[in-house]
Protein backbone atom coordinates (compact mmCIF):
# COMPACT_ATOMS: atom_id res chain seq x y z
CA UNK A 1 0.00 0.00 0.00
CA UNK A 2 1.36 3.38 -0.94
CA UNK A 3 1.42 5.63 2.10
CA UNK A 4 2.82 9.08 2.76
CA UNK A 5 3.74 10.57 6.10
CA UNK A 6 4.34 14.18 6.95
CA UNK A 7 6.02 14.93 10.26
CA UNK A 8 8.79 17.31 11.24
CA UNK A 9 12.25 15.75 11.21
CA UNK A 10 13.41 17.91 14.13
CA UNK A 11 11.63 19.31 17.17
CA UNK A 12 12.31 20.88 20.55
CA UNK A 13 11.71 18.76 23.65
CA UNK A 14 8.14 19.23 24.82
CA UNK A 15 6.99 20.68 21.49
CA UNK A 16 3.60 19.48 20.26
CA UNK A 17 4.13 18.31 16.69
CA UNK A 18 1.57 17.66 13.98
CA UNK A 19 1.69 14.30 12.23
CA UNK A 20 -0.17 13.45 9.03
CA UNK A 21 -0.58 10.17 7.22
CA UNK A 22 -2.30 9.35 3.92
CA UNK A 23 -2.79 5.75 2.81
CA UNK A 24 -3.84 4.59 -0.64
CA UNK A 25 -6.74 2.21 0.01
CA UNK A 26 -10.22 1.87 -1.50
CA UNK A 27 -11.90 1.48 1.90
CA UNK A 28 -14.43 -0.76 0.18
CA UNK A 29 -17.74 -0.35 1.99
CA UNK A 30 -19.28 -3.67 1.08
CA UNK A 31 -22.29 -1.87 -0.39
CA UNK A 32 -21.00 -1.60 -3.96
CA UNK A 33 -21.52 -4.10 -6.73
CA UNK A 34 -19.19 -4.80 -9.64
CA UNK A 35 -20.05 -4.59 -13.36
CA UNK A 36 -21.59 -8.06 -13.25
CA UNK A 37 -23.75 -7.08 -10.28
CA UNK A 38 -21.79 -9.10 -7.73
CA UNK A 39 -21.35 -7.48 -4.31
CA UNK A 40 -17.79 -6.31 -3.67
CA UNK A 41 -16.81 -7.51 -0.19
CA UNK A 42 -16.14 -4.99 2.55
CA UNK A 43 -12.48 -4.22 3.07
CA UNK A 44 -11.40 -1.20 5.03
CA UNK A 45 -8.28 -0.23 6.92
CA UNK A 46 -9.80 -0.90 10.32
CA UNK A 47 -6.92 -0.08 12.63
CA UNK A 48 -3.94 2.24 12.58
CA UNK A 49 -1.45 2.58 15.41
CA UNK A 50 1.35 5.09 15.82
CA UNK A 51 4.14 4.17 18.22
CA UNK A 52 6.75 6.64 19.32
CA UNK A 53 9.90 4.82 20.45
CA UNK A 54 7.74 1.78 21.07
CA UNK A 55 4.95 3.46 23.05
CA UNK A 56 1.53 3.83 21.48
CA UNK A 57 0.70 7.53 21.15
CA UNK A 58 -2.23 7.35 18.76
CA UNK A 59 -4.69 4.71 17.63
CA UNK A 60 -7.53 4.93 15.15
CA UNK A 61 -10.32 2.41 14.66
CA UNK A 62 -11.95 3.07 11.34
CA UNK A 63 -15.02 1.80 9.55
CA UNK A 64 -16.50 2.19 6.10
CA UNK A 65 -17.53 5.71 7.12
CA UNK A 66 -13.95 6.86 6.63
CA UNK A 67 -13.31 8.09 3.09
CA UNK A 68 -11.32 6.16 0.52
CA UNK A 69 -7.58 6.80 0.72
CA UNK A 70 -7.78 7.44 4.46
CA UNK A 71 -6.17 10.56 5.81
CA UNK A 72 -5.36 11.23 9.46
CA UNK A 73 -3.89 14.32 11.06
CA UNK A 74 -3.07 14.16 14.78
CA UNK A 75 -0.64 15.49 17.38
CA UNK A 76 1.99 14.14 19.71
CA UNK A 77 4.53 15.60 22.12
CA UNK A 78 8.17 15.40 21.00
CA UNK A 79 9.93 14.03 24.05
CA UNK A 80 12.98 12.12 22.77
CA UNK A 81 14.79 11.43 19.53
CA UNK A 82 13.75 8.25 17.85
CA UNK A 83 11.21 6.81 15.50
CA UNK A 84 7.53 7.19 14.85
CA UNK A 85 6.32 3.86 13.55
CA UNK A 86 2.94 3.53 11.84
CA UNK A 87 1.26 0.16 11.47
CA UNK A 88 -2.12 -0.51 9.97
CA UNK A 89 -4.23 -3.47 8.90
CA UNK A 90 -7.31 -3.96 6.74
CA UNK A 91 -10.23 -6.41 6.94
CA UNK A 92 -8.41 -8.85 4.63
CA UNK A 93 -5.44 -8.89 6.98
CA UNK A 94 -3.13 -6.96 4.68
CA UNK A 95 -0.79 -4.87 6.76
CA UNK A 96 1.20 -1.75 6.05
CA UNK A 97 3.98 -0.05 7.91
CA UNK A 98 5.99 3.13 7.60
CA UNK A 99 8.42 4.90 9.88
CA UNK A 100 9.94 8.33 10.19
CA UNK A 101 12.79 9.54 12.37
CA UNK A 102 12.55 12.48 14.70
CA UNK A 103 15.48 14.32 16.22
CA UNK A 104 14.57 16.07 19.45
CA UNK A 105 16.90 18.64 20.98
CA UNK B 1 -43.04 -16.21 -17.52
CA UNK B 2 -39.61 -14.97 -16.81
CA UNK B 3 -38.99 -13.69 -13.32
CA UNK B 4 -36.56 -10.83 -13.52
CA UNK B 5 -34.27 -10.71 -10.53
CA UNK B 6 -33.22 -7.16 -9.77
CA UNK B 7 -29.86 -6.77 -8.08
CA UNK B 8 -30.42 -4.92 -4.83
CA UNK B 9 -29.57 -1.23 -5.08
CA UNK B 10 -26.78 0.15 -2.94
CA UNK B 11 -29.30 1.95 -0.73
CA UNK B 12 -31.30 -1.23 -0.18
CA UNK B 13 -28.20 -3.21 0.70
CA UNK B 14 -26.97 -0.48 3.01
CA UNK B 15 -30.34 -0.49 4.75
CA UNK B 16 -30.10 -4.27 5.21
CA UNK B 17 -27.02 -3.93 7.38
CA UNK B 18 -28.19 -4.52 10.93
CA UNK B 19 -26.80 -1.79 13.07
CA UNK B 20 -27.43 -0.11 16.35
CA UNK B 21 -28.50 3.49 16.08
CA UNK B 22 -25.98 6.14 17.02
CA UNK B 23 -27.89 6.74 20.26
CA UNK B 24 -27.69 3.08 21.27
CA UNK B 25 -23.98 3.02 20.49
CA UNK B 26 -23.36 6.09 22.61
CA UNK B 27 -25.24 4.56 25.54
CA UNK B 28 -23.09 1.44 25.19
CA UNK B 29 -19.99 3.61 25.13
CA UNK B 30 -20.86 5.61 28.22
CA UNK B 31 -22.52 2.80 30.13
CA UNK B 32 -25.57 5.00 30.46
CA UNK B 33 -23.63 7.91 31.97
CA UNK B 34 -24.70 11.43 31.09
CA UNK B 35 -22.98 13.01 28.12
CA UNK B 36 -22.54 16.75 28.60
CA UNK B 37 -22.67 19.04 25.61
CA UNK B 38 -19.57 21.15 25.22
CA UNK B 39 -15.77 21.13 25.12
CA UNK B 40 -15.93 19.15 21.87
CA UNK B 41 -15.71 21.17 18.69
CA UNK B 42 -16.67 19.42 15.48
CA UNK B 43 -15.81 21.26 12.29
CA UNK B 44 -17.29 20.18 8.98
CA UNK B 45 -18.38 22.21 5.97
CA UNK B 46 -22.02 23.34 6.03
CA UNK B 47 -22.42 21.99 2.50
CA UNK B 48 -20.49 18.95 1.33
CA UNK B 49 -19.27 18.93 -2.29
CA UNK B 50 -19.67 15.17 -2.29
CA UNK B 51 -20.76 12.71 0.38
CA UNK B 52 -17.83 10.41 -0.44
CA UNK B 53 -15.27 12.72 1.13
CA UNK B 54 -15.98 15.41 3.69
CA UNK B 55 -13.17 16.92 5.77
CA UNK B 56 -13.79 16.64 9.49
CA UNK B 57 -11.82 18.20 12.32
CA UNK B 58 -12.63 17.32 15.91
CA UNK B 59 -10.93 19.05 18.82
CA UNK B 60 -11.52 18.79 22.56
CA UNK B 61 -10.80 21.54 25.04
CA UNK B 62 -8.40 19.75 27.42
CA UNK B 63 -4.99 20.55 28.98
CA UNK B 64 -3.79 17.05 27.95
CA UNK B 65 -1.70 16.58 31.08
CA UNK B 66 -1.25 13.21 32.79
CA UNK B 67 -3.85 14.37 35.33
CA UNK B 68 -6.43 15.61 32.85
CA UNK B 69 -6.57 14.34 29.29
CA UNK B 70 -8.79 12.98 26.55
CA UNK B 71 -8.78 9.19 26.41
CA UNK B 72 -10.75 8.78 23.22
CA UNK B 73 -12.96 10.52 20.67
CA UNK B 74 -15.83 8.69 18.96
CA UNK B 75 -17.43 9.90 15.73
CA UNK B 76 -21.03 9.16 14.72
CA UNK B 77 -22.97 9.78 11.54
CA UNK B 78 -26.52 8.81 12.50
CA UNK B 79 -27.73 8.60 8.90
CA UNK B 80 -24.83 6.37 7.80
CA UNK B 81 -25.51 2.63 7.42
CA UNK B 82 -22.78 2.08 10.04
CA UNK B 83 -23.19 5.09 12.32
CA UNK B 84 -19.88 4.68 14.21
CA UNK B 85 -17.53 6.29 11.72
CA UNK B 86 -14.26 6.09 13.65
CA UNK B 87 -12.75 6.11 17.13
CA UNK B 88 -9.50 7.81 18.04
CA UNK B 89 -7.51 6.90 21.14
CA UNK B 90 -5.28 9.66 22.46
CA UNK B 91 -3.75 10.02 25.93
CA UNK B 92 -1.51 12.55 27.69
CA UNK B 93 1.25 12.10 25.11
CA UNK B 94 -0.97 13.62 22.43
CA UNK B 95 -0.30 17.15 23.54
CA UNK B 96 -3.38 18.36 21.74
CA UNK B 97 -6.73 16.62 21.48
CA UNK B 98 -7.33 17.28 17.80
CA UNK B 99 -7.79 14.91 14.91
CA UNK B 100 -8.58 15.69 11.26
CA UNK B 101 -9.76 13.12 8.76
CA UNK B 102 -12.10 12.73 5.79
CA UNK B 103 -15.39 10.90 6.21
CA UNK B 104 -18.22 9.51 4.12
CA UNK B 105 -21.65 10.91 4.87
CA UNK B 106 -24.67 9.06 3.54
CA UNK B 107 -26.92 12.09 3.43
CA UNK B 108 -27.64 15.39 5.15
CA UNK B 109 -27.29 14.84 8.89
CA UNK B 110 -26.06 16.03 12.25
CA UNK B 111 -22.62 14.49 12.84
CA UNK B 112 -21.73 13.82 16.48
CA UNK B 113 -18.50 13.43 18.39
CA UNK B 114 -18.27 12.06 21.93
CA UNK B 115 -15.09 12.43 23.97
CA UNK B 116 -14.21 10.24 26.92
CA UNK B 117 -12.05 12.08 29.44
CA UNK B 118 -9.61 10.72 31.98
CA UNK B 119 -11.89 11.71 34.86
CA UNK B 120 -14.57 9.38 33.53
CA UNK B 121 -16.76 12.13 32.11
CA UNK B 122 -18.18 12.27 28.60
CA UNK B 123 -18.58 15.38 26.46
CA UNK B 124 -20.12 15.86 23.02
CA UNK B 125 -20.30 18.22 20.11
CA UNK B 126 -22.28 18.21 16.86
CA UNK B 127 -22.19 19.74 13.40
CA UNK B 128 -24.91 19.85 10.75
CA UNK B 129 -23.84 18.98 7.21
CA UNK B 130 -25.94 19.21 4.06
CA UNK B 131 -24.88 16.55 1.57
CA UNK B 132 -25.79 16.89 -2.09
CA UNK B 133 -25.69 14.31 -4.86
CA UNK B 134 -24.07 14.61 -8.29
CA UNK B 135 -25.87 16.51 -11.00
CA UNK B 136 -25.24 13.81 -13.60
CA UNK B 137 -25.35 10.05 -13.61
CA UNK B 138 -21.85 8.65 -13.96
CA UNK B 139 -21.46 5.20 -15.47
CA UNK B 140 -17.81 5.68 -16.39
CA UNK C 1 -16.28 48.08 -68.68
CA UNK C 2 -15.88 44.33 -69.19
CA UNK C 3 -12.37 44.48 -67.72
CA UNK C 4 -13.67 46.30 -64.62
CA UNK C 5 -16.43 43.71 -64.17
CA UNK C 6 -14.00 40.84 -64.57
CA UNK C 7 -11.57 42.42 -62.12
CA UNK C 8 -14.40 43.00 -59.68
CA UNK C 9 -15.53 39.38 -60.10
CA UNK C 10 -12.01 38.09 -59.57
CA UNK C 11 -11.60 40.23 -56.47
CA UNK C 12 -14.96 39.05 -55.08
CA UNK C 13 -14.01 35.43 -55.73
CA UNK C 14 -10.69 35.96 -53.97
CA UNK C 15 -12.41 37.49 -50.95
CA UNK C 16 -14.91 34.64 -50.76
CA UNK C 17 -12.12 32.05 -51.04
CA UNK C 18 -10.06 33.77 -48.34
CA UNK C 19 -13.13 33.90 -46.11
CA UNK C 20 -13.74 30.17 -46.45
CA UNK C 21 -10.07 29.40 -45.75
CA UNK C 22 -10.28 31.67 -42.72
CA UNK C 23 -13.33 29.72 -41.50
CA UNK C 24 -11.45 26.41 -41.56
CA UNK C 25 -8.41 27.77 -39.70
CA UNK C 26 -10.62 29.22 -36.94
CA UNK C 27 -9.08 29.13 -33.54
CA UNK C 28 -11.10 27.16 -30.96
CA UNK C 29 -13.92 29.17 -29.45
CA UNK C 30 -12.62 29.97 -25.99
CA UNK C 31 -14.58 30.99 -22.94
CA UNK C 32 -13.62 34.42 -21.65
CA UNK C 33 -11.91 34.59 -19.25
CA UNK C 34 -10.36 31.11 -19.03
CA UNK C 35 -11.07 29.70 -15.58
CA UNK C 36 -9.82 26.56 -13.86
CA UNK C 37 -12.30 23.97 -12.64
CA UNK C 38 -11.27 24.97 -9.14
CA UNK C 39 -13.11 28.26 -9.61
CA UNK C 40 -16.33 26.26 -9.86
CA UNK C 41 -15.57 23.93 -6.97
CA UNK C 42 -16.39 24.21 -3.29
CA UNK C 43 -13.83 25.04 -0.61
CA UNK C 44 -13.33 21.39 0.25
CA UNK C 45 -12.16 20.48 -3.24
CA UNK C 46 -10.05 23.62 -3.53
CA UNK C 47 -8.36 23.06 -0.17
CA UNK C 48 -7.65 19.44 -1.01
CA UNK C 49 -5.98 20.25 -4.30
CA UNK C 50 -3.91 23.07 -2.89
CA UNK C 51 -2.51 21.04 0.01
CA UNK C 52 0.16 18.79 -1.48
CA UNK C 53 -0.05 16.36 1.39
CA UNK C 54 -3.80 16.15 1.75
CA UNK C 55 -4.31 15.96 -2.04
CA UNK C 56 -5.24 12.29 -2.56
CA UNK C 57 -3.91 12.47 -6.12
CA UNK C 58 -0.41 12.84 -4.73
CA UNK C 59 -0.60 9.21 -3.62
CA UNK C 60 -0.65 8.30 -7.30
CA UNK C 61 2.17 10.73 -8.06
CA UNK C 62 4.15 9.09 -5.24
CA UNK C 63 3.47 5.67 -6.72
CA UNK C 64 4.46 6.98 -10.15
CA UNK C 65 7.75 8.14 -8.72
CA UNK C 66 8.43 4.60 -7.52
CA UNK C 67 7.32 2.98 -10.77
CA UNK C 68 9.56 5.34 -12.73
CA UNK C 69 12.53 3.58 -11.14
CA UNK C 70 11.22 0.03 -11.45
CA UNK C 71 12.72 -2.18 -14.16
CA UNK C 72 10.09 -3.81 -16.31
CA UNK C 73 9.70 -6.18 -19.22
CA UNK C 74 12.18 -8.33 -21.05
CA UNK C 75 14.61 -5.48 -21.29
CA UNK C 76 14.54 -5.02 -17.49
CA UNK C 77 14.65 -1.31 -18.17
CA UNK C 78 12.91 1.29 -16.07
CA UNK C 79 11.62 4.63 -17.32
CA UNK C 80 14.66 6.12 -15.59
CA UNK C 81 17.02 3.93 -17.64
CA UNK C 82 16.23 6.02 -20.73
CA UNK C 83 14.63 9.15 -19.34
CA UNK C 84 16.78 9.75 -16.30
CA UNK C 85 15.55 12.11 -13.63
CA UNK C 86 11.89 12.86 -14.32
CA UNK C 87 11.75 16.31 -12.67
CA UNK C 88 14.39 17.34 -15.21
CA UNK C 89 13.58 15.38 -18.34
CA UNK C 90 9.79 15.44 -18.07
CA UNK C 91 9.54 19.14 -17.22
CA UNK C 92 7.41 20.81 -19.87
CA UNK C 93 6.52 17.57 -21.61
CA UNK C 94 2.84 17.58 -20.65
CA UNK C 95 2.41 21.09 -22.06
CA UNK C 96 2.81 19.74 -25.58
CA UNK C 97 0.36 16.86 -25.41
CA UNK C 98 -1.59 15.50 -27.19
CA UNK C 99 0.73 15.51 -30.17
CA UNK C 100 1.37 13.63 -33.39
CA UNK C 101 3.71 10.74 -32.74
CA UNK C 102 6.36 10.92 -35.46
CA UNK C 103 6.73 7.13 -35.55
CA UNK C 104 3.09 6.34 -36.21
CA UNK C 105 1.82 9.71 -37.49
CA UNK C 106 -1.08 9.35 -35.05
CA UNK C 107 -2.37 11.61 -32.35
CA UNK C 108 -1.11 10.51 -28.99
CA UNK C 109 -1.67 11.60 -25.41
CA UNK C 110 0.55 10.95 -22.40
CA UNK C 111 -1.20 7.67 -21.57
CA UNK C 112 -0.62 6.54 -25.14
CA UNK C 113 3.03 7.53 -25.01
CA UNK C 114 3.57 5.58 -21.79
CA UNK C 115 1.75 2.56 -23.21
CA UNK C 116 3.89 2.74 -26.34
CA UNK C 117 7.15 2.97 -24.39
CA UNK C 118 6.06 0.08 -22.25
CA UNK C 119 5.22 -2.17 -25.17
CA UNK C 120 7.80 -1.21 -27.76
CA UNK C 121 10.80 -0.23 -25.70
CA UNK C 122 10.49 -2.05 -22.41
CA UNK C 123 8.77 -5.05 -24.02
CA UNK C 124 6.59 -5.25 -20.96
CA UNK C 125 2.94 -6.01 -20.47
CA UNK C 126 0.72 -3.22 -21.70
CA UNK C 127 -0.84 -0.93 -19.13
CA UNK C 128 -4.60 -0.44 -19.35
CA UNK C 129 -6.43 2.81 -18.90
CA UNK C 130 -7.51 3.36 -15.29
CA UNK C 131 -5.01 0.77 -14.08
CA UNK C 132 -3.22 1.97 -10.93
CA UNK C 133 0.11 1.85 -12.77
CA UNK C 134 -0.92 3.88 -15.82
CA UNK C 135 -2.67 6.45 -13.64
CA UNK C 136 0.38 6.67 -11.41
CA UNK C 137 2.85 7.13 -14.28
CA UNK C 138 0.62 9.57 -16.17
CA UNK C 139 0.08 11.64 -13.03
CA UNK C 140 3.78 11.60 -12.24
CA UNK C 141 4.77 12.73 -15.73
CA UNK C 142 2.10 15.43 -16.02
CA UNK C 143 2.89 16.62 -12.50
CA UNK C 144 6.40 17.58 -13.62
CA UNK C 145 4.79 20.31 -15.73
CA UNK C 146 2.53 21.61 -12.98
CA UNK C 147 2.21 25.39 -13.17
CA UNK C 148 3.44 25.53 -16.77
CA UNK C 149 1.10 26.81 -19.49
CA UNK C 150 -0.44 24.37 -21.89
CA UNK C 151 1.04 24.93 -25.34
CA UNK C 152 -0.14 22.62 -28.11
CA UNK C 153 0.12 23.80 -31.68
CA UNK C 154 -2.39 23.12 -34.42
CA UNK C 155 -0.71 22.65 -37.77
CA UNK C 156 -1.13 20.72 -40.98
CA UNK C 157 -0.34 17.43 -39.23
CA UNK C 158 -3.07 17.52 -36.60
CA UNK C 159 -5.49 19.87 -38.31
CA UNK C 160 -7.92 17.08 -39.16
CA UNK C 161 -7.81 15.85 -35.54
CA UNK C 162 -8.55 19.37 -34.33
CA UNK C 163 -11.48 19.72 -36.74
CA UNK C 164 -12.89 16.33 -35.73
CA UNK C 165 -12.49 17.22 -32.05
CA UNK C 166 -14.24 20.53 -32.54
CA UNK C 167 -17.07 18.91 -34.48
CA UNK C 168 -17.57 16.44 -31.63
CA UNK C 169 -17.50 19.26 -29.09
CA UNK C 170 -20.42 20.96 -30.78
CA UNK C 171 -22.34 17.79 -31.61
CA UNK C 172 -25.54 17.06 -29.71
CA UNK C 173 -25.34 13.58 -28.19
CA UNK C 174 -27.42 11.09 -26.32
CA UNK C 175 -30.99 10.94 -25.14
CA UNK C 176 -30.51 14.32 -23.51
CA UNK C 177 -29.38 15.63 -26.89
CA UNK C 178 -26.74 17.87 -25.39
CA UNK C 179 -23.36 18.88 -26.73
CA UNK C 180 -20.24 19.67 -24.69
CA UNK C 181 -20.58 23.28 -25.81
CA UNK C 182 -24.09 23.70 -24.49
CA UNK C 183 -22.90 23.17 -20.92
CA UNK C 184 -19.25 24.14 -20.94
CA UNK C 185 -19.25 26.94 -23.49
CA UNK C 186 -22.72 28.48 -23.26
CA UNK C 187 -23.61 27.85 -19.62
CA UNK C 188 -20.45 27.67 -17.55
CA UNK C 189 -20.92 29.38 -14.20
CA UNK C 190 -24.59 28.44 -14.07
CA UNK C 191 -26.09 25.73 -11.88
CA UNK C 192 -26.89 22.19 -12.90
CA UNK C 193 -28.66 20.82 -9.89
CA UNK C 194 -26.41 21.54 -6.92
CA UNK C 195 -23.31 21.83 -9.08
CA UNK C 196 -21.84 24.84 -10.86
CA UNK C 197 -20.95 24.04 -14.47
CA UNK C 198 -17.25 24.44 -15.20
CA UNK C 199 -15.63 25.43 -18.49
CA UNK C 200 -14.61 21.81 -18.98
CA UNK C 201 -10.83 22.09 -19.30
CA UNK C 202 -8.49 19.12 -19.18
CA UNK C 203 -5.47 20.80 -17.62
CA UNK C 204 -5.77 19.14 -14.20
CA UNK C 205 -5.88 15.55 -15.41
CA UNK C 206 -5.51 12.83 -14.23
CA UNK C 207 -7.69 13.95 -11.34
CA UNK C 208 -8.81 12.56 -8.02
CA UNK C 209 -12.56 12.75 -8.35
CA UNK C 210 -14.47 12.54 -5.06
CA UNK C 211 -17.33 10.94 -6.95
CA UNK C 212 -15.07 8.15 -8.19
CA UNK C 213 -13.25 7.89 -4.86
CA UNK C 214 -10.12 7.35 -6.91
CA UNK C 215 -7.85 8.81 -9.55
CA UNK C 216 -9.14 8.86 -13.13
CA UNK C 217 -8.15 9.86 -16.64
CA UNK C 218 -9.56 12.60 -18.87
CA UNK C 219 -11.10 9.92 -21.08
CA UNK C 220 -12.90 8.52 -18.07
CA UNK C 221 -14.30 12.00 -17.47
CA UNK C 222 -15.50 12.11 -21.07
CA UNK C 223 -17.28 8.83 -20.40
CA UNK C 224 -18.88 10.35 -17.30
CA UNK C 225 -20.28 13.19 -19.38
CA UNK C 226 -21.48 10.82 -22.08
CA UNK C 227 -23.33 8.76 -19.50
CA UNK C 228 -24.76 11.97 -18.09
CA UNK C 229 -26.38 12.80 -21.42
CA UNK C 230 -27.31 9.14 -21.90
CA UNK C 231 -25.10 8.63 -24.90
CA UNK C 232 -23.16 5.51 -25.79
CA UNK C 233 -19.80 5.40 -24.05
CA UNK C 234 -16.64 5.13 -26.09
CA UNK C 235 -13.68 3.29 -24.55
CA UNK C 236 -10.74 5.19 -23.15
CA UNK C 237 -8.13 5.70 -25.84
CA UNK C 238 -10.73 5.94 -28.63
CA UNK C 239 -9.62 8.16 -31.54
CA UNK C 240 -12.67 10.37 -31.00
CA UNK C 241 -11.54 11.01 -27.42
CA UNK C 242 -8.03 11.83 -28.57
CA UNK C 243 -9.38 14.31 -31.10
CA UNK C 244 -11.55 15.85 -28.40
CA UNK C 245 -8.57 15.98 -26.05
CA UNK C 246 -6.69 17.96 -28.70
CA UNK C 247 -9.55 20.38 -29.18
CA UNK C 248 -9.75 20.88 -25.41
CA UNK C 249 -6.01 21.45 -25.21
CA UNK C 250 -6.14 24.11 -27.92
CA UNK C 251 -9.11 25.69 -26.15
CA UNK C 252 -7.20 25.70 -22.84
CA UNK C 253 -4.07 27.15 -24.43
CA UNK C 254 -2.10 29.14 -21.88
CA UNK C 255 -3.76 27.65 -18.81
CA UNK C 256 -1.51 26.20 -16.14
CA UNK C 257 -1.30 22.46 -15.75
CA UNK C 258 -2.63 21.44 -12.32
CA UNK C 259 -1.96 17.70 -12.17
CA UNK C 260 -2.90 16.09 -9.85
CA UNK C 261 -6.24 17.89 -9.76
CA UNK C 262 -9.05 17.27 -7.29
CA UNK C 263 -12.64 17.60 -8.40
CA UNK C 264 -15.97 16.60 -6.93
Amino acid sequence: MTARIQAPSTAKRGEVIEVRIAIQHTMETGFRVDEAGRPIPKNVVNKLVCRYNGTEVFRAEMGSGVSANPYLDFFTVADASGELVFDWIDDEGTTGSERVTLTVS
Amino acid sequence: MLALCAWPSIAARAADVPSDSAETMIVKLTGGKIVSEGRVKLELPLLADNGNSVSLKVSVDSPMTPADYVKSIHLYGPKNPRPNIANFYLGPRAGRAQVTTRVRLGGTQRVMAVAALSDGSFWSGTADVAVTVSACWDAS
Amino acid sequence: MMNALLRFGAAALAVVSLASIAATVDAPIKPQPLKSGLDFSGNEVRDLQQDDFANPGMLWVARGEKLWQEPAGEERKSCASCHGDAPVTMKGVATRYPLIDPGTARLMNIEGRIQQCRERRQHAEPLKYESPELLALTSYVAHQSRGMPLNVSIDWQNRHNFDAGRALYFKRLGQANLSCAQCHQDNWGKKLGPETISQGHGVAYPIYRLDWQTMGSLHRRFRSCLSGVRAELLPQGAPEFLDLELYLAARSQGMAIETPGVRR
